[in-house]
């Protein structure tokens, strides 16, 4: 069942172009913003949006994003409010959006509810980074049932069998990790990106995007050079975060005009 | 048989599992191997054994608690006395072995997640015992409270890790152990404090506490010639009642009662009764009972007992509660504070807070049952530690 993730992918490999995908924080600094940025974001040239649902204790995120979502919590953001935020952003806005979050939240909603109420508000993806190959079957079968992609990750400590397995199993795209750690910015990217997503590419039926550590133009232009698509996140949560307590506008006019600067190092 | 737990997948029932970003399977798929490996290796038991009875000083003796009997009106009380334990606590049961564990996968460094600051000084011990480079994340909140067991850890060669998100305390800390460890995996073992965390940590940690419940067999049988009715344990991340409880399981003539920190009541909503009050969940890469709001946010939890200060609670406590093998009762500060001084003056052993928990349980069920009871408390680790906030909260000793 082809949604707008595959159709997007589609369309990009048609005309011969990389995917980049932004992460923003539900509800950071409130919905209203982030449904500004989002829509904002799709205009600027990201392709797809990742969009993180926060959680009180995520292991796999760096400072940045937990600050992130500790400020979306503490703005009262709930998981109704970010559906209800979605299904306003699609009368005009159709990027397809990967929602990002731990199991914790969809193990306390139950999955199927979770899933019904996340397809019903236009969620196209979804991203849960401590639900591993062992633990998937719990999820997968469900979100398949409704048109929804189970993205899988892939770490460079994955073993190649393994993600070979993890590579079939996966629908929408496959995110592979490119550093071993938690998320946040980092100056470097390790040497052995190309690598790990060409062999990634032997066995996936999906696109293979990269991120984790991931800030500049270079990094930018190094990735979509080996893969399908380029993911940001701390970068720019943290952007948010430096404008915090100005009008929505501004907060969008920064960190648009840096998503500009990334999607200008994507070939053409 | 309620002991086959868990199964291939890190099952206690529902509970249990693997719940871990991709980025740690590979550790954790190392880790199980090698404890899979160790436990069927002659040499691996041979080598704790040594460590256990010429460094921890094991057997730790089973005390027929005479005067607390007396006091307390009806069963014989015996205290399992893992405070006597080097290092004052039961974790080191567990540290010793994992530690063994981390040199067989030519790792060299630890990492930890402490409240109490027990487990801290445990893993920070069995790192200096065989020359590990080991760092302990701890909450700001349990470094302002359990002073000592900091000097202690870094006098050891340890590095204290000063944790300042969210409450600041346990939960807190096992996060940023677990955010090392995304990043340090390949040369560093999460040294685990408790029967939680994803497989195979839950049945690991249970099997090398188990140490505990296997001498109080062989020591009630030369005793008393019998089981016990009754065995006893707090539980926070519930390790010592695991132990003590595992290898009476399948013994269904005996009562296991475990005891959360009811902090200051249920009502009041400042407890850490994670299988009183919780609901299943996940955390910490487990499913299991958790304290957590509608959403899935983990709660604010408390106790006066930083050991016990935990949101969640091992997956096989979780099966044990549901399966009714093991009632879950509860303890407020206000009676472990009590049983602090009471235990003091009656048997001149100044028990840890979280233990005092366990004796507080002890004390009520012992006149129900009447004399020709027996009632085993898992006394799981000594109060020094506790000396200088108890004195704060209650105004110092003096009676």
């Amino acid at each position: 069942m082809a949604n707008r993730i595959d159709e997007t992918f589609s369309q990009l490999r048609a005309a011969g172009r990389k995917a980049f995908m932004p992460f923003v924080t539900a509800g950071d600094p409130s919905l209203a913003v982030t449904e500004a940025l989002i829509r904002d974001l799709a205009k600027r040239g990201a392709t797809h949006v990742e969009l993180g649902l926060p959680y009180s204790d995520p292991v796999a995120d760096g400072p940045t994003i937990q600050a992130s979502f500790n400020r979306a919590l503490a703005a009262g953001t709930k998981l109704d409010d970010i559906f209800a935020m979605v299904k306003h952003l699609r009368r005009d806005c159709h990027i397809p959006i990967s929602a990002m979050g731990s199991y914790t939240l969809v193990a306390r909603r139950g999955v199927a509810r979770f899933l019904d109420e996340a397809k019903a508000a236009g969620i196209d993806g979804l991203i849960i980074p401590d639900l591993p190959l062992e633990e998937v079957e719990a999820m997968a079968p469900e979100a398949a049932a409704r048109g929804l992609d189970q993205i899988m990750l892939v770490a460079p400590t994955t073993p190649p069998e393994r993600a070979a397995r993890i590579a079939a199993r996966a629908t929408g795209f496959i995110y592979y990790i490119c550093v071993s750690g938690i998320t946040g910015e980092r100056t470097a990217l390790p040497t052995d990106v190309g690598e790990h997503v060409a062999a990634l590419r032997q066995s996936a039926r999906v696109p293979v995007c990269v991120g984790f550590g991931i800030s500049r133009p270079e990094h930018v232009r190094a990735v979509a050079a080996v893969a399908d698509g380029v993911i940001v996140g701390s970068a720019i949560v943290r952007r948010v975060e430096e404008m915090a307590g100005r009008p929505a506008a501004e907060v969008v006019e920064h960190v648009g005009r840096y998503v500009e600067e990334l999607v200008a190092a994507l070939p053409r | 048989m309620l002991s086959q737990v868990p199964d291939n997948r890190g099952r206690f029932g529902p509970y249990g599992g693997q719940y871990v970003p991709e980025t740690l399977m590979y550790a954790i798929r190392q880790l199980a191997a090698a404890y899979e490996k160790a436990k069927a290796d002659p040499k691996f038991h041979e080598e704790l054994d040594y460590y256990y009875r010429n460094y921890v000083g094991r057997p730790s003796p089973l005390y027929f608690a005479r005067r607390a009997t007396e006091s307390w009106g009806g069963a014989k009380i015996y205290l399992k006395r893992e405070d006597l334990n080097h290092t004052g606590a039961h974790k080191i049961n567990n540290t010793l072995g994992q530690a063994l564990l981390c040199l067989r996968m030519g790792k060299r460094r630890l990492i930890a997640e402490t409240g109490a600051g027990q487990h801290g000084v445990a893993t920070a011990t069995a790192a200096a015992l065989l020359g590990l480079e080991c760092d302990v994340y701890m909450g700001a909140e349990d470094i302002r409270r359990q002073e000592l067991n900091v000097f202690r850890m870094q006098a050891m060669g340890s590095r204290v890790v000063s944790v300042s998100s969210g409450q600041k305390t346990l939960k807190d800390a096992t996060n940023e152990a677990f955010r090392d460890w995304m990043g340090s995996a390949e040369t560093t073992h999460y040294c685990i404090g408790s029967t939680v965390g994803p497989e195979p940590f839950p049945k690991m940690v249970r099997d090398f506490q188990s140490i505990i419940g296997r001498e109080v067999r062989e020591q009630i049988r030369a005793a008393e010639g019998r089981w016990p009715d009754v065995i006893a344990a707090c539980v926070g991340g519930g390790s010592n009642a695991a132990g003590i409880f595992y290898p009476f399981i399948d013994e269904a003539d005996v009562a296991l009662v475990g005891v959360e920190a009811g902090g200051l009541g249920l009502a009041s909503g400042k407890h850490s009764a994670t299988l009183g009050a919780g609901k299943p969940g996940v955390l910490h890469g487990m499913m299991t009972y958790v304290l957590q709001d509608a959403e899935g946010q983990t709660a604010a939890v408390h106790s006066v007992s930083a050991g016990l200060d935990y949101p969640g609670v091992g997956p096989e406590h979780a099966y044990w509660k549901d399966t009714g093998r093991v009632r879950y009762a509860m303890a407020t500060d206000e009676e472990a504070l009590a049983m602090f001084y009471e235990l003091s003056r009656l048997e001149g052993i100044i028990p840890a807070l979280e233990s005092a928990h366990a004796l507080v349980e002890a004390k009520k069920l012992a006149p129900q049952l009447g004399r020709d009871k027996i009632i085993v408390v898992n006394l799981s680790g000594r109060g020094d530690k506790d000396c200088v906030e108890v004195a704060r909260l209650t105004g110092g000793a003096a009676k």
